[in-house]
């Protein structure tokens, strides 16, 4: 503060209190330590946002000359060659995330009126708990658990488009549910009673008051679902296996999808190919942001309506 | 959130002038509750699924090799066989690739995590906290194989390379550091995971700084504390808990990965301790062997996801069982 409360050599008043006026020792690196940690912790923000810039400028700059019609209609021809896109891939993950979202919602909103409605109890604790654990799950374990489970053990259905989509839902079911659960508790007590005292019956009242009232928040919780969902990779290595063909089988016939495209792309040494891999990713983060934020946009309005 | 008032209705004796003495109307509650239970129950049936499947599927290499015996022996070295275990499996490489690149990942990240979170609650203006937290969850949203291809093909040759040559001219003498650089190897690969579950760490941190009790920080305000005393005698160490949650499951996700360090790590048998040499995680081997593997080494790839499965599910069971206990909801970029 000002320099002049320094001069007085007075120590201490003859109470034995020390005056405010005189400045204890170490007070001027506590100080600097305080404008040190300031400036450090400033810079750790700052770092933490570098990457996050560098992967959005870099995958907009080399995949932004290859994304164009013929990337989205067109088959990839072999990696050294140039021209060609993902239609396999885009087909393929559109395919697989179609039945994902069919299998994994319901359940995953089914679950969240269970643990929400009916709860709490014992059951429900303990599919909470589980769920919360099955989000960390790794991504890979799924794709050999849904290739023990369907591709060669009692299912024996072979790798094709439904095993890919299982792998893919059991990756996803965790993350609707959890959400799904977090709106369905927003949702006011009194809406549920004024449905009650109308005579609604319990199912009655959670299909067509509480779900209603929910709405916005389970499609961003779902949206944020299928944003994860479109991009993992390990699992479909194992069960849709990948295809550079536009596959139309439901079962029995290697699929395809971007993901699994853009890594084979990537990982082999020809230019053309990797060029291919850029916009593949362009496409792909592009589909997930739109996801992202549009899922957090309507879950804000939602937010924004109910309080 | 119970709401029992319906179903004991209190007019049970004129039932027979209401809507509830159709039969349809009786039998749909139960039936409905019914349904959803048994979706609830569907995650357990799953997990369960998941354990017993891909358990009795590894069983002969665990039987062959012994259950320690896998987990340390350092030869992998996988038969073609079709009903028959006559490979070597020795997990031990893949197992020290998996720990190597998740300990250089929570070296980074862990300090970056916290130093992000006390910012994002202490010291960020009012009106910037929140595009920059969104901005730090985003990160969580980039699919694991974008940050493998920009790895690999931008931040590894135009970043990591020169520093890596650098770190070896001046630390080579440090095994640590011994070269050669080849590029791919357990440290880049390392690095791109503490990107990775940065926003997971930060979320999980900034949620347990967040809600540590005000007229604490108020007191030690009034006794003359600066800002960073405050946050560092009193915000951090009441924290603590949170912080060893958020590291396991940061831990749990850096285990795991997969697209990204296998793109990143080299792809080799061996191991060795240079932080330079290239090698594999457990699930980086599975995803690189198992297209072109037999039926005997698609058993052995099962056993080390089963060895896998179970370091993970540990790690997040203990993280879980600390976050429950802090009463914390983990936001969306957690999940």
């Amino acid at each position: 503060m000002s320099t002049t409360t320094t001069t007085p050599p007075t120590p201490s008043a003859p109470s034995g209190h020390t005056p405010l006026s005189v400045r204890s020792r170490g007070a001027g690196t506590r100080r600097i330590k305080d404008r040190v940690s300031t400036v450090v912790l400033t810079a750790a923000m700052v770092i933490a946002m570098i990457p996050l810039v560098l992967i959005i400028f870099e995958v907009t700059r080399r995949g932004i000359g290859v994304v164009d019609l013929d990337f989205i209609t067109q088959r990839e021809p072999p990696p050294r060659r140039e021209g060609g896109g993902y239609v396999a891939g885009f087909v393929g993950t559109l395919y697989i995330m179609a039945l994902a979202v069919l299998m994994s919602i319901p359940f995953g909103i089914a679950t969240a009126v269970y643990i929400v409605e009916y709860g709490p109890n014992r059951l429900t604790a303990v599919i909470r708990f589980f769920t919360d654990v099955m989000t960390g799950i790794p991504s890979i374990f799924v794709g050999l658990f849904v290739y023990g489970l369907l591709v060669v053990g009692w299912g024996g259905l072979g790798f094709g488009t439904f095993v890919g989509a299982v792998a893919i839902a059991v990756m996803m079911l965790p993350i609707v549910t959890r959400s799904a659960e977090e709106m369905l508790r927003l949702v006011p007590q009194e809406i549920r009673n004024a449905s009650y005292g109308l005579g609604a019956r319990k199912w009655q009242t959670i299909v067509h008051t509480v779900l209603p009232a929910a709405g916005p928040g389970l499609a961003t919780g779902s949206m944020l679902a299928v944003a994860r969902g479109i991009g993992e990779t390990a699992p479909l290595m194992l069960t849709a296996f990948g295809s550079g063909l536009i596959v139309t089988a439901f079962q029995g016939s290697a699929q395809g999808a971007v993901p699994l495209q853009l890594y084979r792309g990537a990982s082999q040494p020809f230019e053309a190919g990797i060029d291919r891999a850029w916009g593949a990713a362009l496409c792909l983060f592009a589909l997930v942001l739109l996801f992202t934020v549009v899922a957090r946009w309507i879950g804000s309005r939602g937010a924004s309506r109910t309080s | 959130m119970s709401t029992e008032a319906p179903e004991t209705p209190p007019a049970r004796e004129d039932a027979r002038r209401g809507t509830l003495t159709s039969s349809r109307g009786r039998l749909a509650d139960p039936i409905f509750k019914w349904v959803v239970t048994a979706c609830g129950a569907l995650v357990l049936v799953i997990l369960a699924l998941m354990v017993l499947r891909t358990v009795s599927e590894a069983w002969p290499v665990f039987v062959k090799e012994g259950f320690f015996g896998f987990l340390v022996g350092d030869t992998w070295d996988a038969g073609g066989s079709r009903d028959e275990i006559t490979g070597t499996y020795g997990a031990w490489p893949f197992i020290y690739g998996t720990l190597v690149t998740a300990v250089i990942a929570l070296a980074i990240a862990l300090p970056l995590a916290i130093m992000v979170a006390v910012y994002l609650t202490h010291m960020a203006p009012r009106r910037l906290a929140k595009p920059l937290s969104y901005t730090v969850e985003l990160l969580a949203a980039v699919p694991s194989v974008i940050f493998g291809l920009w790895g690999l093909h931008w931040f590894l040759p135009n970043v990591l390379r020169p520093f890596f040559e650098f770190l070896e001219a001046t630390l080579g003498w440090f095994f640590l550091f011994e070269g050669p650089v080849r590029g791919v190897g357990y440290l880049p690969a390392g690095i791109v995971l503490a990107i990775m579950i940065l926003p997971i760490m930060t979320a999980i941190i900034r949620e347990v700084v967040a809600v540590q009790p005000l007229e604490q920080q108020m007191a030690a305000y009034a006794l003359g504390s600066t800002r960073w005393e405050v946050v560092s005698k009193v915000v951090l160490p009441s924290s603590f808990s949170g912080i060893v949650a958020a590291t396991m499951l940061g831990l749990g996700r850096a285990l795991g990965e997969t697209i990204a360090v296998l793109m990143l790590i080299g792809g080799s048998q061996s191991w060795g301790a240079s932080l330079f040499g290239t090698g594999s995680s457990m699930a980086s081997h599975i995803a690189a062997t198992f297209g072109e593997a037999s039926p005997e080494g698609r058993t052995g790839l099962m056993a080390i996801g089963v060895a896998l499965f179970l370091v993970t599910m540990i790690v997040n069971i203990l993280a879980r069982v600390i976050v429950w206990r802090l009463g914390q909801h983990t936001g969306d970029a957690a999940v």
